[in-house]
């Protein structure tokens, strides 16, 4: 009987033989008459790499658009050999492929694919998040004004925020989601975007000047701390304009302990 | 130079102003949407799910009960369709593909 440990070995130098084609055919995969099967091993093996590059173009449909289906082939493939699945989840496949193209040499004048990228894959992650029903607005216009700039909010399971100094919101749209009618696209615009789910459709939502800052500062931070983080780094930030951006497209679903106001008798 | 802090108070009037722009029909849930069975022309039925999922586009014939189709919310099963068919938030057992 064959022990756990060459089961082991074989199982690893067939897996990894399957995403390096310089790797000879591992050991017993053999035909019907007991020799070794190397076109039956290469078959399969074009299969597991053709299944996940496909997988990556269903994930990354507007890089491949902005690349032409060739090259994000042949991208796609340099990228399933450095990193196979590491999860039987096809749909969670890909989350290295945005820093993948961010270091990909070829690609170094192209710097707004990688958060092109990090936007379709903040897309996919929002569709597959967990439901939750939105924070409602009244609920925070409930809290006291003498104890609101201490609310902490907590952020909708669905809802991310991409940064980018590149017009990826536009680039998306034109390579994606509004392929009909197209955004013009200028290179010198920085652009950050919302994505939420608050219900079944998820949405992207253009942000305003320092809103990322704050959205991510509000993770860990009281409103009155993420304000003034927010504040700090560009000056012409607009909170309240920032709030309700945040509340109407579903970004909280529920406001955290407000902590209790700080003991001054002492 | 740090000089413009913002002060609870500010925090609060903003929170104030926020909240009291934010008309109903903007707000999200406003905008709902529900999985609406039986209702899409073949080849039209949503879901764009990501690898391993996808099914947009696939029903095959028209109106199949088991393919669904994004509508707002409370439009479904009002939603008049010819040969007498409705839509339903759950898969039907009508207009399905022959195995």
């Amino acid at each position: 009987m064959r022990s756990d440990t060459d089961a082991c070995r074989t199982m690893s130098s067939f897996s990894a033989a399957l995403t390096d084609a310089d790797l000879p055919v591992p050991d017993g995969v053999v035909g019907p008459d007991g020799k070794p099967a190397p076109k039956r091993f290469n078959v399969y093996r074009n299969n597991v790499i053709v299944s996940l590059t496909e997988a990556l173009a269903q994930t990354y449909p507007a890089i491949e658009r902005l690349l032409g289906e060739d090259y994000f082939k042949a991208l796609a493939r340099s990228f399933v050999t450095e990193h196979p699945p590491t999860s039987p989840v096809l749909l969670w496949y890909g989350a290295e492929f945005p820093d993948f193209i961010e270091t990909f040499p070829p690609l170094r004048h192209y710097p707004y694919l990688a958060d092109v990228a990090r936007l379709e894959w903040a897309w996919l992650q929002a569709y597959h998040a967990e439901d939750a029903e939105p924070l409602d607005p009244q609920v925070l216009g409930s809290v006291s004004p003498e104890r609101v700039a201490d609310v902490r909010f907590t952020i909708h399971p669905a809802a991310s925020c991409i940064s980018s100094r590149w017009p990826v919101f536009s680039i998306a749209l034109a390579n994606r989601f509004c392929l009909e009618d197209p955004p013009a696209i200028d290179l010198e615009q920085s652009e950050s975007v919302l994505v939420a789910r608050p219900d079944l459709e998820v949405g992207l939502h253009p942000m305003r000047p320092g809103a990322d800052l704050f959205f991510r500062a509000l993770e860990t931070h009281t409103l009155q701390e993420a304000a003034n983080k927010a504040l700090a780094e560009i000056s012409e930030f607009d909170l309240s304009g920032c709030l309700s951006d945040f509340l109407s497209v579903g970004a909280f679903s529920g406001l955290g302990p407000v902590g209790a106001p700080a003991d001054r008798s002492t | 130079m740090k000089t413009k802090v913002m002060s609870a108070a500010i925090v609060a009037g903003a929170v104030a102003t926020a909240v009291a722009g934010i008309s109903l029909p903007n707000t999200a849930s406003a905008q709902a949407k529900e999985k609406c069975y039986g209702v899409s022309l073949k080849g039209q039925n949503d879901c764009k799910a990501g690898p391993g999922t996808t099914c947009a586009g696939t029903s095959t014939i028209d109106y199949q009960g088991n393919a669904w189709t994004l509508v707002p919310k409370g439009t479904c099963e009002t939603m008049e369709l010819p040969g007498d068919r409705k839509g339903s938030l759950t898969e039907l057992d009508r207009d399905l593909p022959k195995a």
